[in-house]
This record gives structure tokens, C-alpha cells and sequence, in this order.
């Protein structure tokens, strides 16, 4: 670990076991697929078998008529929505006029079982006048592309475009003069980048229950990343009174970003509505591939010029977006993070957010990050060795650091790019030779925004003196654990003695999605808040008794202190709550803002690449990265890991592979090739904690990063290898013989 | 079509009797009968190992194994794997060592590695990886979950009790 | 999942007579791991599974005391692996077997439903071919065999009958001085189908300086795995050089006739149909050096 210095601290920087831990060890945590109801009827989607088609007719007669059956429900079930995000939630929840991606939901059945729900839907007749797809994001821009939303107009600084388009928007970015600037550089590196359609992957289904009372009370249990959004969204889907919705989150096994939107929630609502029963609905790995959003390929023209001593002078990026079958790509967040571990002056963007007939694009881990990563960092590698210059000297002369213009224009506060790049030439990995044939050693940096927006927690005392945490986010990887151990730390007393719950949307006040990498950062700031607040409210109680005011009264490292008396946390509970357990309650709410400061990181990776089959093998591997202050260093090391792992994937096998039809080829586990264990090896990870000067304990969001620099380094790497240049993901071993042996 | 059978196997440890369909996999069997819910339906073909069981003394996906043919068998899932309160070393391990995240592939995991360890005490990382490619993560990065079979496995050379 | 009826017949001829009954509905249950997927999915029409796991031919490994191997169709693969006697004469047998799926697959999959299933790119089956293994087939009008090679007919189909079932496979000793060897080439290190796969079977001279015999199968790259015999005729007579195997590995990939799918291009499997028809003929000729 490389810290700059910081606060001593009791609990923060501790490794201890999260408190939901036992429960899912030993099977007994609850999903959503776990979710039992008396009564429960089952349902089942009916999906769309074509990529782009005009839904002319839907027949449930023979549907309906299957005993067992007890409702069906299609997209005119649901109000009509008139806003745009509106209106798109409520159609790729059920598909209205047309089709818009294979696995589209059409139509939707609940029955007394899964097994009958499935028979039936396969009854439902529809009729389809298929049309045309659009699958790539280049040839959706075409003036000759069929058209997947008439209405759609491109928005762009000059306003709405004339006549109909499947690019719902240009962006522009335009920092200090790029044209001129290139015009004076010594080098310049240029390249045409496209990633393919990837999916989160997330090991749990999607799974939802839902109950409509007949007073309009809707419970919605669901595995969700937030379940404040569910709500809102659901109530807006269904047209039914925000505060008639309740949702119940259940443990939730990954979601990455794909668990944001709403899919099952509204449909197993309205089954529950027409039969005054329970209804659950879950989706098997073939609905997920196709039924849900992954996020979109791209194709970015880039261009990176500098001076001969190397310093970075000029960027130029033109992105295009895959949004899916609806406006919403991440072009906006990938074209603000592509030149963000950088100092450069002159930089221009053009961004553009395209429709095509796949999958609604949602965030993936550092939505837009890692493609526009693929390419810059490439470049960067391309300029360094042009100009011979070791490409992570060439990193630290050209890092961003405070003060630099960050993403948008606003500079960077106090943040750690420099010293993940000093830390990765310090680095064992880096100073260790790598001998051998057809290996190569590739590094890359990666940036994100980390997310402050809107957290609520209540904390309480119990009568025996510890605190329950009540909060909101839904906890996908430890954040039980991290919130508690900023509790403890506030209040100074045990880990142990904070237990932390996640409860449902009437019982906490609202809380974003768990997911932008803020849990930790703003519901920890929450939760520092109520426990500054607890203390506030402890010392009110505890004046009459000590008889001094309570602004006498000092609280430092769990002790209350005034004059010669003092007690601690426990002492003083004790004393004002009693073992009869009066209540004493406190809350934190925050906004803490859309970007809260900036987090970097830097990987280096050493690969094999067999020149007969192409197949690259990752022998190294060392993540670091900026997190400001680790409050439990593990899972700050299993987020570096894991994010790595995952861009392993994303670099080398992973791709939606369609064919002309729009048919997604490989929707399994087994041919969609998420890596196993056996293909990676142990991935080294060096903390570095540079502390966010916006976060009382210095947090920084340590979630998404890690996704952003594999997909570049692995490349890098392959390049050193072979000595050819990879523009396109997947470098499967297929992509790498075509490159470099020319075999297709 | 026929109707439902009848069929008798231990389940962690317990004799117990149930009657299923002759399509309801043994992953259904166990979650929609029995109320045993620790085995998870990642992908229902045998690719991610989240409903993993040990059948008589085999390491099995229960997505590709149907309940009638269970009958007479013995069979341990993951709500077998702790004595009472007593936690399995593996499970220990997986929670000192941070090797879970979102958890839903813990339970095929420390199934998976149990019967690696209780055939293979002495298994290495080589060994591990191997054994556990069939158990899809999308969180960990398999870093830690290595680590943790790695603790357990010498644990459980030091006291082999602790493992019974 | 679609509505089918289960029966575990006892006896051989029980199977056959409610395979017989059953008809083209009617499908063996050995692992499973194929056919419950593959039902569940919606891609095979099953009106009945016939479980052969309690019927004794079927489920027997029998080592003879000539060396031949007698593996039952539904005999797991993790059985055989696991045998120290049978991993010691038939390495190209284990090198098939202990690579189908996960662990949690071999403990079900098995040699026979692997055959049975028919896939072109099919682990064990190219192996089986390499080792001049013979199907042993029971039906309504009794016993037959056919060699592994003229098994398969098309993706998922082969000469199996209404009402006959795959009872055992019969593999010979090895020669003296023989090896035989398998490779797959996968883009992930487990859990994948093959993208091609090659096995080889070599008998040496005495002196190991010549291939007499040599027979090489590859898969993936053909509706069904293929028995190459002009590249074992490439072999057969010629020293063990680079040469001879040079024209042993163009033979296989003139044989392949792949095509492109979302597992891998046409151009690729006819290119990796020789690269592994070469390593499989050298480790098959370093066993049988050091046999």
C-alpha cells in the first residue's frame, strides 16, 4: 500500500468479516429467485424472435384457454407513456408498435406454475411484419439506414435535426485550439477503434415478486442495484402513485450497472393487479443476454499528437455509441473520461449517440470508459515508443494532477493519477525482466468520475449500547461492511458493535442506486453525518447529568470528555438510553453532487501469445490504483481484481456475436466465455491512498475504475508480443490470426 | 404423461421423501420442493457451477441432473455443509479471506472445493484453478476465492477434525 | 422444460423394448449433461428418457487381460480418469475425458452420450477414432458393431436406430511401441467447445525409428468428426520428421471442410486442424518412445 499521510484510525483500514457474511456462506442469504410468497403464481415473458418488426397482431386466446393459466398481459396493458425516458422504460419493459431487439418482451403470462407460465407463452400467437435490422453502430449512421424510431431527431449544439435518424445525438467537446495544436506536434499517433456489445454478466438472474393489493398498496420485492429507482420507475411504468409502491430489496448477486433498470418489476405488477396474487418472474441466461442491457459497441476515430520530448499537446476523438434500441448510449460519460488522465490543452471531441436493433444499452462498470480507454491509451503507448520514451515515464510527464482541466472543463481537486503512475515504476511487476519469445509487458491508466448524488441513513442506539445502521443501497460487494466501519470510526467503538441493515423504500429516506461507485463514498458521508449527529444528541442528554452544557462536553475516539468526568460511547449510552432501551435516534441525509472527485488507476500486464493458434495467456498481472482511503482493504482489493478479471474477459473473448439477422449466437454461459479461474492468474494489487479532499475520511470510489486500463494494456502488451497493433475487441485468438497471419 | 414419482435420498444427512415431475431437474427439486435454496440456477446447462452438489460423493451441477434419478442416492448441498453452528473451515476461510462479494456463486464455490479437499487434501493453486473452472465469478476475479481454498486446505491438513 | 416420461430399465433388453416402443421419441439418459440441456432448451423432441445407468453392460469398465478396454456407454468420465491402470495405457483416452466441461460435468458425462450425442466438435470422439475403438450397438434384432468413425452421420444424428441403443465401446490393447495422444484448441483454458480438435494414434518400429502405423481424427471442422486416413498414410512407413508429420497435419487440414460460427472462422479451424494435427502426432510418438 502507498499512503500519503493520514489520520490514525481504529477501525478504518481493518480487514474484519462483513456482517452479512454467515448468511451467505451457508446458502441461507435470499436472492431474488429465493423469494417465496404463499400463494405465488409464476410467470413467464414471451420474447420477440426478431431483432426489427412491426408487432401487426397478439393472439392469448390459446394462451388463456391452458388450464392453470390465470393472466396475460402485453404492452396495452400498460398506460401510455408520453415523455420521452418514460415512454422508452415503459416500452422496453413491453414492446409497443414494433419489435426493437431480439429477446424485445412482447407479452407476458402468470400461472399456477413456471413450467404451465412457459407452455403458454410458447401459445401466444403474434403476428409480425418483419423489417429490416440495423446492427452496427457505423451503418446505423448512414443516410441510407432503415429507421428504428420515426420520431427520433438528432439533438446536437445546433438543435434538433430535420428529418428522421437513428442518431439521437451529437455531442461536441472543444478545449484550447486541437486543429492548430496538431499542426505543431512532432509526432502524432492516429487509429480507427471498435469494441463489440458486451454484457455485465452477473451471475444472478434477474428476479422479481410482486403483490397488488386491492387497495393499491404494490409490494415489489426485486434483485435490484436500487431500489428508490425501482420504485420511481415502476410507479411512472405503471402510472400508480409513487407512494402507493413499496420495494423490497432482496440480496442481489452482481449487477455491474445491469441492474439499475427496471424489466420484470411492472409486468409481475400488473399480472399481480388482474389476479389478486403473489407473482414472481425471473429470467433464465438466455433472457438476460438478450432480454437485458448490456452495453453498446463502439467505434472511435482517435487521434493523439505530441511534442518530441514528449509532451502531449493535442486530442482528437470521434465516438460513436451504440445506445441500443433506444436513445442512451455512454457516449457522453466516455468521451468526458477519454482524455482525462491527462494534461493536454488542445483537445475536441464529437460524440455521437446511435440507435441499433440490440439490446437497450445500460451502464457497465465505468459506462463509456473502457472503450474510449482502448483507444487513447494505445495511442499514448504508440507516441511513447515513436519518441522513445518509456511509456510510463511517458505517463508521468504528461498525468493529470490538481489543477488540471478535468473531464467538462472544471479542474481536478487533489487526486492520485502521479502517484499511481510513480507507484507502478516503483512497482516489483514493472522492474522485473520478462524474458522469453512472443511475451510483451503493456501498461495503460484509467480514469472515473465516482458519483456523489443522494444518500440517507438512520442510526440507533440499542440498549446495550451499540448502534444499528439502517440504510438503503443495496450491498452487491461489502458495503455493509464499509458503512459500518465508518460508523464505528465516527462513534469510536467496535466494528462489532454496528449492525448495519439494508430495509425497504418506506422504512429509510431515499437513497440512489448503488452503483457510480458512491456507496461507500456518499452513504458513508451520510453515515458519518448521523453518527456526528448521534453524538450531538448524546451530548444534549448527557449535560443534565454531567451539569455542564453539552458544547462542554468533547467527543474524541469514543470518549466523552468534559473537565475531570468522561465515559465511553458504551458508558454514556447506557446511562441516557437505560438498559429499558429509550430510543435515541439520529439520520444523515447528503446530496453530495454528480461528480465528487476523480479516481485513477494504472495496470501492467505481461502476456504470452502462441503464434500458432493466436491465443494469448495473461502470465502477470499488478492493478493499482488511487483510493483515496481504503476503508476495508480487501475489498478495495477484490473490486481491483475483479474489475481487472473483467476486462480480461472484455479484452480477449467476450463479445455479443450476432448474426445478419440480429440473433444473438452465443447467449450461454458456455459460448459467451466469461474467464474461469484457469485463465488468469493471481492479480497483484498496490493501494494507493491519495485522500479525496471532498469525503471526511478521504473516500474515493474504488468500484469501476479497474475496468477502465485492461482492455488497453492487454493490447499494449499483445503489441510488444507480436508487433502488431489490435484496433478491435475481442483479440480472441480468431481476431490475432487474422492480424497477424492474415488467416479469417 | 406419467405422473409424479416418488423418491427417497438422504439430504444432508436426512432421509427425504419427495414426489417431482420427471422433467424437474434436481436443482428444481431442491429449491421449489424442498426449500433448499443455496443452490442457485446461474445458467441452468452446466456452464457457471452455482447449483452445484455433492451426489454420492460426486461433484455434480443439479441443473443437469433429474430428480427421479435421484432416488436411494446421498446427497450434501450447501445448507449441509456447516455442523449446526458450527462453520465448515471453507466457509471460515471464505469469509476471513474476503472471497465473496455479491455471494451468489459462494455456495457452489465452497461445494466445489469441498469435494476437491475432502478426495485431494493437499491440492495446490494449479490444482484449485482446475478443479474450479467450472464455477463462474463475475465479482472476485478469483483472487481471494483461491487464497481462501488455499487457507482451508492447510487448515484442514493441521486439524482434520475441524473439517468433519 | 417439455413434459416427457422417465423409465430406468434394468436389463438390455428392457431398454430396447421401451426404446422400440417409444420409437423416434424415445432418447437414452446416460449423464445427461447433453440431452436434459438440450430438452430443457427446446432443441431435441423427447417424449420418453430411457436411464441406462442400472443396467450392468452399460455401466461396466472392464480392463481385459489383453489389454483391450471395455468402457459401458454411460460410464462417467471421471471413472475412467480416475483409473491409474486405464490413465497408463489409453493417456489419449484421459486426455479427452478429463477436459469435457467442469468437474461437476465429468462426474456424469460419459464417453457413450458423448458419441451418442453426435457433435462435430465432440471431445472424446476423435480420440475414440485414434484408437480404432468399435460400438457395440443392441437393438430389436439383436447385437451389432461399427467402428467410432462411421458412427456419425450429420450434427447430432448417427446410425442409430429406432429402439437400438449405444451399449459399450471396445477399444483395443495398444501395440508395443504405440502412443496416442488428443488436443483441443479453446479461446478460455476449460469450459468450451472445441474451436478444432485433433487426436492421434502412432505405432513405432521397434527400434522407434519408423511410423508403421498411425491414425489421426480431427474434429470441428466437418459436419462430423472426421477419420483423416490420408494423413496416417502420410506417416505409415516414414521416419518420425518434421517432414513426414508436415504432410500428415496438410493432409488433415486439406480434409477439413469447417465452417465460420460465433465459435470460430472457417479459416481458423482449417489452420488449427494442422497446427494440432502436428503437436498430437509428436506427443503421441514421445508416449510411444517412452511406452
Amino acid at each position: 500500500m502507498v499512503t500519503t499521510d493520514k489520520p490514525h484510525y481504529n477501525v478504518i483500514g481493518t480487514r474484519p468479516v462483513r456482517p452479512d457474511g454467515i448468511d451467505k456462506v451457508t446458502g441461507r442469504a435470499l436472492y431474488g429467485a429465493d423469494i417465496s410468497l404463499p400463494g405465488t403464481l409464476h410467470a413467464h415473458v414471451k420474447r420477440s424472435p426478431h431483432a426489427h418488426a412491426i408487432i401487426k397482431k397478439i393472439d392469448t386466446s390459446k394462451a388463456e384457454a391452458l388450464p392453470g393459466v390465470k393472466a396475460v398481459v402485453t404492452g396495452a396493458d400498460l398506460p401510455t407513456a408520453e415523455d420521452g425516458s418514460r415512454a422508452d422504460n415503459s416500452t422496453n419493459v413491453l414492446a409497443g408498435k414494433k419489435a426493437l431487439y431480439r429477446g424485445h418482451a412482447i407479452a407476458a403470462v402468470a400461472a399456477t406454475s413456471e413450467h404451465i407460465a412457459r407452455q403458454a407463452a410458447d401459445l401466444i400467437e403474434v403476428e409480425y411484419e418483419v423489417l429490416p435490422p440495423v446492427l452496427d453502430v457505423r451503418d446505423a449512421m448512414r443516410d441510407d439506414a432503415p429507421i428504428i424510431h420515426e420520431a427520433l431527431r438528432t439533438t446536437s449544439p445546433k438543435g434538433p435535426g430535420e428529418k428522421p435518424t437513428n442518431v439521437a445525438a451529437h455531442i461536441q467537446f472543444n478545449f484550447g485550439d486541437a486543429e492548430t495544436a496538431f499542426a505543431s506536434c512532432d509526432a502524432v499517433a492516429e487509429g480507427q477503434f471498435s469494441t463489440k456489445m458486451v454484457h455485465q454478466g452477473y451471475i444472478e438472474p434477474h428476479a422479481s415478486a410482486a403483490m397488488w393489493n386491492p387497495d393499491g398498496q404494490l409490494t415489489i420485492w426485486t434483485s435490484t442495484q436500487g431500489s428508490f429507482p425501482v420504485r420511481k420507475d415502476s410507479s411512472d411504468v405503471l402510472g400508480h402513485p409513487i407512494s402507493k409502491v413499496k420495494v423490497i430489496p432482496t440480496e442481489i448477486g452482481g449487477g455491474f450497472g445491469g441492474k439499475i433498470p427496471l424489466y420484470l418489476e411492472p409486468v409481475a405488477a400488473l399480472l399481480s393487479r388482474k389476479t389478486g396474487r403473489p407473482v414472481k418472474l425471473r429470467m433464465d441466461r438466455s433472457d438476460v443476454f438478450e432480454g437485458t442491457g448490456p452495453t453498446g459497441g463502439t467505434s472511435i476515430k482517435a487521434k493523439l499528437g505530441a511534442t518530441k520530448d514528449g509532451k502531449l499537446i493535442a486530442g482528437y476523438a470521434d465516438m460513436a455509441y451504440e445506445g441500443g434500441a433506444f436513445p442512451g448510449s455512454s457516449v457522453m460519460l466516455g468521451a468526458l473520461a477519454m482524455f482525462a488522465p491527462y494534461d493536454i490543452a488542445n483537445v475536441k471531441i464529437d460524440g455521437y449517440d446511435v440507435v441499433v436493433n440490440k439490446p437497450k444499452n445500460q451502464d457497465y462498470r465505468a459506462p463509456g470508459a473502457p472503450a474510449a480507454s482502448f483507444a487513447i491509451e494505445q495511442l499514448v503507448d504508440e507516441l511513447a515508443e515513436k519518441l522513445g520514451i518509456d511509456p510510463l515515464k511517458m505517463r508521468r510527464m504528461n498525468s493529470s494532477h490538481e489543477g488540471t482541466r478535468g473531464p467538462g472543463g472544471m479542474p481536478f481537486r487533489r487526486i492520485g493519477n502521479e502517484e499511481c503512475v510513480e507507484a507502478a515504476l516503483s512497482s516489483a511487476h514493472y522492474n522485473a525482466p520478462l524474458e522469453g519469445a512472443n511475451r510483451g509487458r503493456g501498461v495503460a491508466s484509467g480514469f472515473w468520475f465516482n458519483v456523489g448524488l443522494r444518500s440517507s441513513v438512520n442510526v440507533s442506539i440499542q440498549p446495550d449500547g451499540t448502534v444499528n445502521l439502517i440504510e438503503g443501497n443495496t450491498d452487491i460487494g461489502g458495503t455493509r461492511a464499509s458503512l459500518a466501519m465508518q460508523l464505528a470510526e465516527t462513534l469510536g467503538i467496535a466494528y462489532e458493535d454496528v449492525k448495519p441493515m439494508v430495509v425497504d423504500t418506506d422504512s429509510v429516506g431515499y437513497n440512489d442506486v448503488t452503483a457510480g461507485s458512491r456507496t461507500t463514498y456518499s452513504t458513508g458521508m451520510a453515515t458519518h453525518q448521523a453518527g456526528l449527529n448521534l453524538v450531538a444528541e448524546m451530548k444534549k442528554l448527557l449535560a443534565p447529568k454531567w451539569q455542564v452544557t453539552a458544547e462542554e462536553i468533547e467527543f474524541q475516539y469514543g470518549t466523552f470528555r468534559a473537565g475531570e468526568q468522561s465515559g465511553s460511547f458504551k458508558d454514556v449510552a447506557n446511562q441516557i438510553v437505560g438498559p429499558n432501551g429509550a430510543g435515541l435516534t439520529a439520520s444523515g441525509s447528503v446530496n453530495a453532487g454528480i461528480i465528487v472527485g476523480g479516481a485513477f488507476g494504472l495496470h501492467i500486464v505481461d502476456v504470452e501469445v502462441d503464434p500458432d493458434t493466436g491465443k494469448t495467456t495473461i502470465l502477470r498481472y499488478t492493478a493499482i490504483q488511487d483510493a483515496g482511503t481504503a476503508i476495508h482493504p480487501s475489498y478495495v482489493e477484490g473490486q481491483m481484481q475483479g474489475g481487472a478479471v473483467q476486462g480480461i474477459g472484455w479484452a480477449l473473448n467476450e463479445e455479443y456475436y450476432f448474426d445478419e439477422t440480429g440473433r444473438m449466437a452465443n447467449s450461454s454461459f458456455l459460448d459467451y466465455r466469461m474467464p474461469t479461474t484457469l485463465d488468469v492468474p493471481m492479480i497483484d494489487t498496490i493501494i494507493v491512498e491519495v485522500p479525496n479532499p471532498t469525503h471526511p475520511f478521504g473516500v474515493r470510489g474504488v468500484g469501476e475504475v479497474p475496468i477502465v486500463p485492461p482492455l488497453a494494456a492487454i493490447a499494449n502488451a499483445i503489441y510488444r508480443a507480436t508487433g502488431v497493433r489490435q484496433r478491435q475487441l475481442p483479440m480472441s485468438p480468431r481476431r490475432i490470426l487474422e492480424t497477424t497471419r492474415g488467416i479469417e | 404423461m406419467p405422473g409424479r414419482t416418488h423418491v427417497a435420498a438422504r439430504i444432508n444427512g436426512e432421509q427425504t421423501d419427495f414426489l417431482c415431475e420427471p422433467w424437474q431437474s434436481l436443482l428444481e427439486v431442491l429449491r421449489d420442493e424442498l426449500d433448499l435454496t443455496g443452490a442457485k440456477e446461474g445458467c441452468n446447462n452446466g456452464n457457471c457451477g452455482g447449483c452445484n452438489v455433492i451426489l454420492n460423493g460426486a461433484l455434480v451441477n443439479s441443473c443437469c441432473v433429474l430428480g427421479v434419478e435421484v432416488d436411494g442416492a446421498e446427497i450434501l448441498t450447501i445448507e449441509g455443509v456447516a455442523q449446526g453452528d458450527h462453520l465448515h473451515p471453507l466457509q471460515r476461510s471464505f469469509l476471513e479471506n474476503a472471497a465473496l462479494q455479491c455471494g451468489i456463486c459462494t455456495p457452489g464455490f465452497i461445494v466445489a472445493a469441498k469435494a476437491l479437499l475432502d478426495s485431494e487434501p493437499e491440492a495446490d493453486e494449479a490444482r484449485i484453478r482446475h478443479w474450479l473452472a467450472g464455477n463462474l465469478c463475475r465479482c472476485t476475479g478469483y483472487d481471494k476465492i483461491v487464497r481462501a481454498v488455499l487457507d482451508a486446505a492447510d487448515e484442514m491438513r493441521r486439524a482434520p477434525a475441524a473439517a468433519t | 422444460m417439455q413434459d416427457f416420461g422417465y423409465v430406468a430399465p434394468t436389463s438390455l433388453d428392457d431398454a430396447v423394448a421401451v426404446l422400440a416402443k417409444h420409437g423416434e421419441s424415445a432418447r437414452v439418459l446416460a449423464g445427461g449433461t447433453d440431452i436434459i440441456i438440450q430438452t430443457r432448451e427446446g432443441r431435441r423432441s423427447v417424449e420418453m428418457l430411457v436411464d441406462v445407468k442400472s443396467i450392468r453392460e452399460t455401466t461396466e469398465l472392464t480392463l481385459a487381460s489383453d489389454g483391450s478396454l471395455r468402457v459401458g456407454a454411460a460410464v462417467p468420465c471421471a471413472r475412467i480418469y480416475s483409473d491409474a491402470d486405464i490413465a497408463r495405457r489409453f493417456p489419449a483416452l484421459i486426455d479427452s475425458s478429463a477436459l469435457i466441461g467442469g468437474i461437476q460435468i465429468q462426474s456424469r458425462a460419459s464417453l457413450g452420450g458423448n458419441l451418442c450425442n453426435s457433435s462435430p466438435a465432440a471431445d472424446t470422439i476423435p480420440t475414440l477414432i485414434a484408437l480404432g475403438a468399435v460400438c457395440e450397438i443392441a437393438g430389436p434384432s439383436g447385437r451389432r458393431t461399427i467402428p467410432v468413425e462411421e458412427f456419425c452421420t450429420a450434427p447430432g444424428q448417427n446410425v442409430l436406430k429406432p429402439g437400438e441403443l449405444l451399449v459399450a465401446l471396445n477399444i483395443p490393447a495398444p501395440a508395443p511401441h504405440s502412443g496416442a495422444a488428443f488436443e483441443r484448441f479453446i479461446p478460455r483454458n476449460e469450459m468450451d467447445i472445441a474451436v478444432c480438435n485433433a487426436a492421434a494414434s502412432v505405432t513405432l518400429s521397434d527400434d522407434g525409428g519408423t511410423i508403421k502405423l498411425a491414425r489421426i481424427a480431427v474434429g470441428a471442422v466437418a459436419p462430423t468428426p472426421l477419420f483423416v486416413k490420408a494423413a496416417g498414410d502420410a506417416l505409415a512407413g516414414k521416419p518420425a520428421s518434421d517432414s513426414s508429420i508436415d504432410a500428415a497435419a496438410q493432409a488433415a487440414t486439406d480434409a477439413a471442410r469447417p465452417i465460420t460460427d460465433m465459435r470460430g472462422s472457417a479459416g481458423q479451424r482449417k489452420h488449427l486442424a494442422g497446427v494440432l494435427t502436428r503437436r498430437v502426432i509428436n506427443t503421441a510418438i514421445a508416449r510411444a518412445k517412452g511406452a
